[in-house]
């Protein structure tokens, strides 16, 4: 039993072209120019889905993106697509597709036996059934829920299909092909302006397509061969605007002709907007409205004049307004019988008479009682005084037109309610906003394509030098009229009559709603599900917005209308994230020195953007092995290391002294040439900002280096207060961190392995004292030497240009080989600082004061510094704020981690603690666990015992609160 | 959002950086007034509307301005160096 056939009237299909393709195991076959649904309808295929809550039959019910029921899963291995929409799924050969919602198959679901529970699944079932008095019945519960429901399924596997995102630009963007926006395209063309034009279908024209008039077919194709010719003019098909966002950006997906798998996201930004998106047509709300079968009455014409496919026998129309007219014309010129159930009483003689010549039968003051068939439909029995019954194929349906107002209300304008029409127009259009055509509830064709010429124009400057517009020679447009129903269903049936197919809700679920209390459009969407889903509610909103109303006594225009949300229709989640994924999800830094690290055995880390090398494998293969080497290598004799990523920033001009003192909170006025002075940075709310060592070259050139961290934080700092607050100051700062490169060279033999590598220059302790700096050319290149120490041990940094970085390091490795020089990466660089109670990135949380960190003595007294006033405000001076202190493992073998909350020996273990580590390490000097923390009260609580628990671990380790300087007290080192 | 920097032009929100609230006043360097400075730092309006602030073109020219943008519509009503 099949209902419909394919029949030889011309149409946009290509008969040369047949093409195969596979639907549920089997093989079938269309042409080029087939939706999925229209092949599959030629094919007598009507059943292809079963619904979300109930599992119903399903079948096709529109032609277009409103479709709510024939989603399919297509494609197969890594690459299937759920929900699929199959009336706007571009036919293509070798195509799979699978129904949905079915197990174990489409004509045998055990899952419908959830029809015979509808009685209690209806609105609001999962929220009374599981959030009931045992509290976690919705946890044990909801595995098999979600099995049970859900449209389609997601793929495990990672996503095959190719990404792009791209970003456009052009004068008017016109959405929508129909005679509106084929008609604005031309004329803003004509003007030479930059026009895209986007459609959604992969066939240009809109309403035309599906009308089955010669004379529009030539009137469409002439208007794109005009605009294929116009040079200034982009023309999208297959695309789709999902959104507008501010200041006219519309986000595009596009999925290009020749490469299917690949899906663009456009952002496009216009100059103007001109909305030609259509209308899309209403259901009628009756029992069993949801058989297949029982179809958009629009739907069926299109699928009779774009794809030659028609009801087999006989066709019934049931229809509110005059537009189902056309279909049934158009049916009845191509021999299928029709007869049409009309709601209104009256209709205009034209009608009437066309009706009567094509031997219409028409029942007036009728609808549809019930539906007979469940998995196609095979008859209807009228409603009213009528009250027959009538075999046919299919059901056309017309509940009026809804102008998809959809991308006005992105902007935050609210549709409002047109009596006439008996539908939501737009409330009105953003500034250098449009609209034309149906959108604006203008439903014909001639008036439509006035309305978009007259759009283009209003949207073009000078637009009265362009050449005026060519109409197609057909009769004027048909008045439009309507009479609502927005409920037709017989009381005892509602449970059966549906508004929202995709989402199961019927009319008896809205009265639910009601019934308890949930008025509000807002609060019905929540509670019922309504106009969620794939389709937002396309075809559902609009009659289930108008039932609450008359149910609330409310007249349609005071009950409000959900918020349209982008995006218009389903999009991939993978095109939004485009190619930002994977290794693109960020970009990575790399040193200068990166590929030397590579090719010498080094393990990375990131930290930040930054890859740094973390340790070598000459130290062991393993961190933890590892560092403990390097460790000892850098205090026993001599180790190198990457400090490329320090933040490196010049700072000239005759008053860089004077702006430096006025940063950092200790003295930099009076630093002599060839020094360097360790400084801190305050924010102007008196928190720490960076710290970082600054030497002073010449007297008006400055080198400044900041954490890795805050490196681009301080930068726009110190431009932020040179441009826009302390313009009189002469003074430039330029980021060198990219265009230097830097190493630590560490370890009591450090001086010996730089004078191997620059026997030339001085560097015994008088000429390069500790926190001096001496420049000098080695073999042409500027290096920079400063005497400065991360570790403790004595030690230097030696800079120069990124382009030189790793042969200077490979010379230095090589000069002081014989001293046993190995590099050293940065966790034995950050376990060396930890020793020496060094803070860095891990203990700055951005909340630490001056005092916090033990360096309130280092601020001048006398002199004005950044965030001066407010590190002295009540907050930051309170007592028991979480402080810098040193932490000493008491337990033998047991480990401290990074993390772990502290709390004092006597202290129940609960809740937050009194602080927590901030960097940990095992000391190679003390033998034991040591760790820098924050802890309340800071060194107050010196030599007291605490508790590190870590609970992820269930560890409580004993320990001791010390100083956080573990080694060299004194700074012996550093000054040997 | 395109913002207007002064020196290249309208670019892509992307290159910018948001710098803060710039109605309020920066006392004077080493004002030592403790009430000035918190009213500068912590006393600001949450206008819908035009809203004067920061922007640096950070991944351009580096040039901090001023911008009127309203915070409802996004639209930028002018701007200053």
């Amino acid at each position: 039993m099949t209902a419909f056939k394919r029949i030889d009237k011309p149409s946009h299909i290509n008969r040369t072209k047949q093409i195969s393709f596979q639907f549920d195991g089997k093989m079938f076959n269309g042409f080029v120019g087939d939706t999925l649904a229209s092949a599959l309808l030629a094919n007598g295929k009507t059943l292809l889905g079963r619904s979300f809550k109930y599992h119903r039959p399903r079948g096709i019910i529109g032609a277009g993106i409103e479709e709510s029921n024939a989603l399919l899963t297509t494609g197969s291995d890594g690459r299937t697509e759920p929900n699929t929409i199959s009336t706007t799924a571009e036919l293509k050969s070798g195509i799979t597709a699978k129904s949905q919602n079915a197990w174990p198959s489409l004509n045998f679901d055990l899952m419908a036996v959830n029809q015979l529970l509808s009685p209690i699944f209806g609105a609001g079932f999962y929220y009374k059934t599981f959030m009931g008095p045992l509290k976690k019945s919705w946890m044990m519960y909801e595995p098999i829920i979600r099995k049970a429901a859900g449209l389609g399924a997601a793929v495990p596997d990672v996503d095959s299909a190719r990404y792009e995102m791209r970003y456009m630009f052009c004068d008017v963007l016109i959405i929508g092909s129909g005679p509106a926006g084929l008609a604005a395209a031309v004329t803003a063309a004509r003007s030479g302006a930059r026009v895209v034009l986007v459609e959604q279908d992969f066939e240009f024209g809109g309403s035309i397509l599906s009308s089955g008039s010669e004379e529009l077919e030539r009137w469409r194709k002439a208007q794109i061969a005009e605009l294929e010719k116009s040079p200034e003019v982009r023309l999208l098909k297959r695309t789709t605007a999902q959104g507008i966002y501010d200041q006219n950006l519309a986000v595009l997906s596009l999925t290009p002709e020749n490469h299917p798998a690949l899906k663009i996201t456009e952002q496009l930004r216009a100059r103007t907007i001109i909305m030609a998106t259509g209308a899309i047509e209403r259901p009628l709300v009756f029992a069993n409205n949801d058989r297949p079968g029982v179809m958009l009455a629009s739907a069926l014409r299109t699928y009779l004049n774009r794809f030659s496919v028609v009801p087999k026998k006989r066709a019934v129309i049931v229809t509110n307004n005059d537009s189902a007219y056309s279909t049934a014309f158009d049916l009845a010129e191509n021999d299928v019988a029709v007869t049409v159930a009309e709601h209104r009483g009256t209709l205009s003689g034209n009608l009437l008479a066309r009706a009567a010549q094509l031997g219409i039968a028409i029942f007036p003051n009728c609808g549809i009682a019930d539906v007979i068939g469940e998995k196609q439909m095979r008859g209807v029995r009228l409603s009213g005084r009528h009250a027959v019954t009538i075999e046919c194929d299919v059901l056309g349906m017309s509940g009026g037109w809804s102008p998809a107002v959809h991308l006005t209300s992105h902007g935050g304008i609210k549709p409002k309610y047109n009596e006439q029409i008996a539908a939501f127009i737009p409330g009105g259009f953003a500034k250098s906003h449009f609209g034309a055509g149906a959108i604006n509830g203008t439903f014909g064709l001639l008036a439509a394509i006035r309305e978009g010429d007259a759009a283009a124009r209003a949207a073009l400057p000078d637009s009265k030098k362009i050449k005026e517009f060519d109409l197609p020679a057909v009769r004027e447009d048909r008045k439009y009229s309507i009479q609502p129903i927005w409920n037709a269903a017989e009381k005892s049936n509602e449970k059966y009559a549906f508004v929202d197919f995709q989402n199961d809700v019927t009319v008896k679920d809205i009265k639910g709603a009601h019934q308890e209390g949930y008025f509000s459009v807002e609060h019905l969407k929540r509670y019922t599900t309504l106009g969620m889903g794939t389709d937002q509610g396309k075809t559902s909103n609009v009659n289930a917005l108008a039932m609450m109303a008359d149910l609330r006594g409310l007249p349609l225009s005071q009950a409000g209308t959900t918020t349209f949300r982008p995006p218009y229709s389903p999009m991939t989640v993978g095109a939004i994230a485009a190619r930002s994924v994977g290794l693109r999800f960020k970009p990575k830094r790399l040193s200068p020195l990166h590929d030397w690290h590579v090719a010498h055995g080094a393990t990375f880390i990131e930290a930040g953007l930054w890859m740094r090398a973390w340790f070598y494998d000459w130290a062991g293969k393993t961190p933890e092995e590892a560092y403990i080497k390097e460790m000892e290598l850098v205090r026993q004799n001599v180790g190198i290391s990457d400090v490329s990523s320090l933040g490196k920033i010049d700072v000239q001009g005759s008053d860089a002294a004077e702006f430096l003192n006025r940063i950092y909170v200790n003295g930099f006025a009076k630093l002599p040439v060839g020094r360097a002075r360790y400084g801190v940075m305050l924010n102007d709310d008196g928190v720490v900002l960076d710290d970082g060592t600054t030497s002073r070259i010449t007297d008006t050139k400055f080198y400044m280096t900041t954490t890795t961290a805050q490196a681009g934080e301080v930068m726009s700092w110190l431009e932020y207060l040179l441009q826009m607050h302390w313009t009189d100051l002469n003074v430039h700062v330029t980021s060198l961190t990219d265009e230097w490169g830097g190493m630590a060279v560490s370890g009591p033999n450090s001086r010996r392995a730089l004078q191997l590598a620059f026997p030339e220059i001085d560097i015994t302790n008088e000429a390069l004292p500790y926190m001096g700096v001496i420049e000098f050319k080695f073999e042409g290149v500027e290096v920079r030497v400063l005497r400065l120490s991360f570790s403790g041990e004595l030690a230097y940094e030696v800079h120069c240009s990124a382009d030189y970085t790793t042969a200077l390091w490979e010379h230095i490795l090589k000069a002081a080989e014989l001293l046993g020089i190995k590099p050293y990466g940065l966790e034995a660089l950050a376990s060396l600082r930890i020793e020496k109670g060094h803070v860095a990135g891990a203990d700055l949380d951005h909340r630490n004061t001056l005092d916090d960190l033990g360096l309130g003595k280092m601020a001048g007294k006398d002199k004005a510094y950044i965030g001066k006033e407010l590190r002295f405000r009540e907050d930051c001076q309170a007592p028991e704020r979480w402080s810098l202190v040193g932490i000493e493992s008491m337990e033998e073998g047991a480990k401290l981690r990074g993390g772990a909350i502290l709390f004092a020996a006597t202290d129940e273990i609960k809740g937050h603690g009194r602080g927590y580590i901030t960097s940990v390490t095992w000391s190679t000097e003390l033998n034991k666990y040591i760790a820098l923390a924050l802890y309340n009260g800071g060194l107050k609580h010196e030599g007291e015992d605490i508790i590190c628990a870590f609970p992820l671990k269930n560890e409580n380790v004993k320990a001791r609160i010390v100083s956080p300087h573990f080694i060299d007290k004194q700074g012996e080192r550093l000054h040997a | 959002m395109r913002i207007p920097c002064p020196h290249c032009g309208e670019r892509d929100v992307a290159e910018f950086r948001y710098g803060g609230d710039a109605s309020n006043v920066r006392p004077s360097h080493g004002s030592g007034d403790l009430k000035q400075w918190h009213d500068y730092k912590f006393i600001f309006d949450n206008p819908q509307g035009p809203h004067l602030e920061y922007w640096q073109h950070v991944y351009g020219c580096r040039q901090w301005f001023k911008l009127n943008r309203n915070t409802a519509t996004n639209e930028i009503v002018g701007g200053e160096r």
